[in-house]
């Protein structure tokens, strides 16, 4: 590493696998956790006081649905006594009477919403849920009359990104003070759907032009933050804000990860919260080392002006189309393989005819062939 | 688009609050003080943190003016400007309240 080991400032928590919805863009990974592989509450409750010690300040809770959790009250209290600040991200769906306003009460400080549409049937097709959208409404009015802020968080893929004004439209109406319009980012069950997912330049290119007209247009009233898509993209994100830079993630079982798809790196062995303190973890992780700081860089990066801009990118993203977790994000324009970013869209378009959503669903214990899980 | 609300722009007589988003507490890790929003983490210097902690929704910015020139012996109409432009940026990020 060429500079100091910072504390981490964020920690997602992935409380549970389980969730009502089977987004196939996912971005838990294709093996996903049963029930009996969480951690119990007095395990998470140790590993919040073990990261506010080292210096973490948010928490996201977050799944699955991490509203399934029994807990989940109890976990937000602590963390709130602990001073840190929680963020719950659900899908606002089946969240029993009185549930969000024991959250509120225990100290949560944000709440943050998916939509999977802005019309109700877009909603229920994606998250393959009969009246998600309905609940998902209900859930923002209940979030908003217990006095929490909230956060839309609309996931944008092709069969969704004509939607983005009136996304924008129903993060207004529902009081919504901030809107997340992400494009998916394909890992997980993303990638595992991509062709069916990847929508094309030309409306990607509308979606940036109204994004952009809205943000100024409702400064003041909504922030809107755009997750731009890293197919269409000439520079990688910082992913995760660099990798073990200032935020971790955990799984359910309390594996610590740099992100949500480092375990698709095979060359990595990721500890469990339990074997080892956090702060060890953090420190000393052989996996949390391998690509922290900027000492790990070839070239590109390693000469390059933004190396402490976006940190190399995303290492999943060169595995998954360079084949090599340590090249540069395919997504920079100085990556060799760049030029394979724009083939895959262009053959993704080629072999998905319009109207095709023959999604692999989001399952936990689903068969790897995938072919007994497809829509019909 | 149809907003609940409309942009609010700083006067002399708003009453700037931090919103219940939004909230500055000391990290005894990184011994300063942190400003926690929804999704990021923001570092202000001393002088925005002068400003901030006096957001208390019953000082106005008048107020808030007076008492930064008088602590930082400072012209007031600079401060005027400097802290008018802070709370129209934050509040532009609904980081503040007016």
């Amino acid at each position: 590493m060429s500079e100091a080991l910072l504390p981490p400032i964020g920690m997602l928590a992935e409380l549970t696998h389980r969730c009502p919805l089977r987004c196939p863009y996912c971005s838990n990974p294709l093996e996903l956790l049963k029930a009996n592989r969480e951690l119990d509450t007095q395990t998470w409750l140790d590993l919040f006081s073990q990261a506010a010690d080292l210096g973490v300040l948010q928490v996201h809770l977050s799944g699955g649905e991490p509203t399934l959790r029994r807990d989940l009250e109890q976990l937000i209290a602590a963390c709130s006594a602990l001073g840190v600040y929680t963020n719950l991200i659900t899908a606002g769906v089946g969240i029993a009477e009185g549930r969000i306003e024991a959250f509120a009460e225990a100290g949560l400080d944000h709440l943050q919403l998916s939509f999977q549409g802005a019309r109700p049937a877009t909603t229920d097709r994606i998250g393959n849920h009969q009246g998600s959208h309905e609940k998902k409404l209900e859930t923002a009015h209940r979030a908003r009359a217990a006095g929490l802020p909230l956060t839309i968080n609309a996931p944008v893929h092709r069969h969704n990104i004509e939607e983005v004004p009136e996304f924008i439209d129903l993060a207004l109406s529902l009081d919504a003070e901030r809107l997340e319009i992400a494009n998916v980012q394909y890992s997980g069950w993303a990638l595992a759907n991509r062709d069916l997912l990847m929508p094309d330049r030309a409306a990607v290119d509308r979606q940036a032009d109204i994004v952009a007209a809205a943000q100024e247009q409702l400064a003041g009233i909504m922030n809107i933050d755009f997750v731009t898509p890293d197919y269409f993209a000439i520079y990688p994100k910082p992913c995760m804000g660099g990798w073990a830079r200032d935020a971790f993630m955990v799984t359910p079982d309390g594996t610590v990860l740099p992100c949500h798809a480092a375990q698709t790196i095979p060359s990595l062995r990721f500890e469990r919260f339990g074997d080892r303190s956090l702060a060890e973890i953090w420190t000393d992780s052989p996996a949390f080392n391998a690509f922290r700081g900027t000492e790990w860089m070839r070239e590109p990066c390693r000469s390059c002006e933004r190396r402490e801009v976006d940190w190399g990118g995303c290492r999943c993203q060169a595995l998954a189309i360079v084949g090599d977790a340590a090249a540069t994000d395919p997504a920079c324009i100085k990556s060799t393989a760049h030029a394979r970013m724009a083939t895959l869209v262009d053959e993704t378009r080629r072999s998905n005819t319009a109207g095709d959503d023959a999604f692999m669903y989001r399952r936990i214990g689903r068969n790897f062939d995938g072919g007994n899980n497809r829509r019909r | 688009m149809t907003a609940l609300c409309e942009r609010a722009i700083v006067s002399l007589r708003s009453a700037p609050s931090l919103p219940r988003h939004v909230r500055i507490q000391y990290d005894p890790v990184r011994l300063a003080f942190a400003v926690l929003s929804p999704e990021k983490v923001f570092w202000p210097n001393d002088i925005s943190l002068d400003i901030l902690r006096r957001c208390d929704g019953q000082s106005t910015v008048e107020r808030i003016i007076a008492d930064l020139a008088a602590d930082y012996d400072a012209d007031p109409q600079d401060v005027a400007d400097d802290v008018v432009a802070f709370l129209q940026e934050w509040s532009d990020k609904l980081l503040v309240k007016l």
